[in-house]
């Protein structure tokens, strides 16, 4: 005030003091992080919660709250009938499940492997320099933007036994000898919504390939030219290494994808035992068969089945998703 | 060792021509430092000795032998790259080894030559290591290794020292002074913009202006006898001082060039006299920037300290036999 000079004794800081820049600034981003948590917890937690919930009751859907605690009966339990013998039931002993297990995995891995491959395939070119290649990488996405319900009624139509433009390609190549109901029939209709799938999705895939690509530093392929390095061995030993990060992370998505495959099938190839996945099963047992907990069970081994699987790709494929190797 | 010889080379990228027409002859063993202003065309000039890219036409000897249509590889040509352009996800070893690996040379032999190399740059202790985890003059090693271990006939360096800090640019200038001495049957031909690397590497220097040749010769030579005045004020730092009108009149030229350091401060005879207008001192020199009049201030290179207030008169005088008189096309005058 008046003495500005007396000397006061300046407290020494406390703790607390020193970090506080630090805390503003926890604060500050759980604050920004804050909205963000709330929308995941409402969409994604709760329902998951909630699924997981009543795939241990015995909730059905006129009545979602009378469900009664019921254990792991929807999943798997037995009943010895007085002769002795013994009844398994639940979801785990359910062949139809088990149908589909094998059918989602078989579309994943098998449509996810050409997606990758063709999608590569498409990026190194689209990664070329040529005229118009703008026109061209703009064009390639057209599938992709098409909504799956648009696309898989159109490929339905070429598809179509009786109409369809495929059958009468083949039919005059002289490649098959009578029209085939490629969607119904049971040994064509896997080849033929992973067919669409692929169709489909190859862009994503070649967009993300691309992505890869262009992170790789060309003077590289300079001094493999330099070093004599033939351009096929280039790829294998240099530019498969170099995008393998962003390849392994658009395989993950793609598998993510994959792996809960509902619309194209439901609208393609509805009720062919074929093609039904874990997701066409589930609702299935959800809404129609008004088997609400045991489709609810079936949706927490869904949801179950792909975390795995996705933790074991992480862990043996050593994928890097949180960027530590790029620092 | 390869004897290079450019006859009338051009290069075009569609209508705009980068490349103009050059005859060159770079000897066997010689150190040919190529230097210019960006966009001169030099970097283009080496990726055409190269083989990276093809000339458009006139001829290019290697020994006598035409390499017009042979594939970089071919060409029996190592190139040190300014970005390093290393293997990223490969070890320095592999780095090293890779051309020889994938041509199926032996494993010992292999082993061999990389040793070698890695001991002749001193990275023997790096082998394990990625690119990633070396520093910036490290990496410029290992990329050079890699060439040593190629045997090339002919040695290429595009600016291979600008990425690297000021320290480490004089450091790895020197080992590759050293280098060429070590391995003197090579033919070496070296990039650059800093005419100081040019001046302390080379054998011969050719300077490029706009897609030609504007000179070729010893680093002496360029200095003590630049035929034009872009040359005169390429070479040589500080820049030459060039003055015209009426201070040319009276040599009867167009342009008059003096350098820096034939400039002496003078006191009972000056030819031009002005104002100290700046002064930077470098401890071992100081260079005073005088106005005396002309478009630039003239600046003169002084020994040791000179403490000369900003402001003040002071006379100058050049020193005889020093003076470059050139024309009104730059070139100069008998």
């Amino acid at each position: 005030m008046t003495h500005p000079t007396t000397a006061v004794p300046v407290a020494a800081p406390k703790n607390g003091r020193e970090t506080s820049l630090e805390q503003q600034r926890l604060r500050a981003a759980f604050w920004f992080l804050a909205p963000m948590l709330l929308m995941l917890f409402c969409v994604a937690a709760w329902p998951l919660m909630r699924s997981i919930w009543f795939s241990f009751t015995d909730t059905s859907l006129t009545d979602l709250h009378g469900g009664k605690w019921v254990g792991f009966d929807n999943y798997l339990s037995y009943r010895q009938l007085s002769s002795g013998r013994v009844i398994w039931r639940g979801t785990l002993v359910d062949p139809a499940w088990w149908n589909a297990v094998w059918n989602t995995v078989k579309f994943a891995v098998v449509s996810v492997s050409l997606e990758t491959m063709f999608g590569l395939v498409v990026a190194l070119v689209l990664n070329a320099r040529f005229a118009g290649r703008g026109l061209v990488r703009a064009a390639i996405l057209i599938p992709w933007a098409i909504p799956t319900i648009v696309s898989a009624k159109m490929w339905g139509w070429m598809l179509n036994d009786q109409f369809g433009i495929i059958n009468d390609i083949l039919l005059n190549l002289g490649l098959i000898s009578e029209k085939i109901a490629w969607a119904a029939n049971l040994d064509t209709a896997m080849a033929a919504v992973i067919l669409v799938d692929v169709w489909k999705t190859t862009p994503f895939m070649a967009l993300l390939c691309l992505a890869g690509l262009q992170m790789v530093p060309g003077d590289i392929y300079e001094a493999a030219r330099i070093d004599g390095i033939h351009p096929v061995k280039v790829f294998f030993r240099v530019t498969l290494p170099l995008i393998r990060p962003a390849l392994m992370v658009a395989v993950i998505f793609r598998m993510l994808d994959a792996l809960r495959m509902f619309d194209l099938v439901y609208v393609l190839t509805p009720n062919s035992a074929a093609t039904k996945t874990m997701s066409i099963i589930s609702r299935e047992n959800l809404i129609e068969f008004d088997k609400f907990a045991y489709g609810s069970a079936q949706s927490s081994l869904l949801f179950a089945i792909i975390a795995i699987f996705v933790a074991l790709y992480i862990w043996l494929g050593k994928v890097d998703l949180g960027g530590e190797k790029s620092k | 060792m390869a004897h290079i010889q450019l006859h009338d080379v051009r290069k075009s990228y569609g209508a705009v021509d980068v490349i103009k027409g050059i005859d060159l002859e770079i000897q066997k063993g010689e150190f040919m430092v190529f230097v210019g202003p960006s966009g001169c065309g030099k970097s283009t000039l080496l990726r055409l000795i190269s083989g990276l890219s093809s000339i458009t036409s006139g001829d290019m000897l290697f020994d006598g032998e035409r390499v017009n249509n042979r594939v970089p590889s071919d060409r029996g040509i190592a190139m040190v790259f300014q970005s390093y352009a290393l293997y990223p996800h490969m070890n320095v070893y592999d780095n090293m080894a890779f051309g020889m690996k994938l041509a199926k040379a032996g494993k010992e032999e292999t082993r061999a030559r990389v040793e070698k190399a890695a001991e002749m740059l001193q990275i023997g202790h790096l082998l394990d290591r990625l690119p990633k985890q070396l520093s910036g003059g490290q990496r410029q090693r290992v990329a050079i290794g890699r060439a040593i271990v190629r045997d090339p006939r002919v040695f290429l360096f595009d600016e291979p020292l600008s990425n690297l800090d000021a320290a480490l640019r004089v450091a790895t200038r020197l080992e590759i002074a050293k280098l060429h001495h070590d391995m003197n049957n090579v033919t070496m031909v070296y990039v650059t913009h800093d005419q100081v690397e040019a001046m302390t590497l080379a054998d011969r220097i050719c300077v490029l202006r706009d897609g030609k040749v504007e000179q070729v010769g010893t680093p002496a030579e360029l200095y003590e006898r630049p035929n034009s005045t872009f040359v005169a004020g390429f070479i040589g730092s500080p820049t030459m001082n060039f003055l015209e009108g009426r201070f040319a009149d009276s040599y009867r030229c167009n342009t008059l060039g003096v350098r820096p350091e034939h400039l002496d401060l003078s006191e009972t005879d000056p030819v031009w006299t002005g104002e100290v207008v700046h002064a930077e001192d470098l401890g071992s020199d100081s260079f005073l920037f005088v106005d005396v009049g002309a478009k630039q201030p003239l600046v003169v290179r002084q020994g040791g300290h000179q403490v000369i207030p900003y402001g003040q008169r002071v006379g100058v005088r050049p020193r005889e036999g020093h003076l470059y008189r050139f024309d009104a096309q730059g070139l100069p005058c008998n």
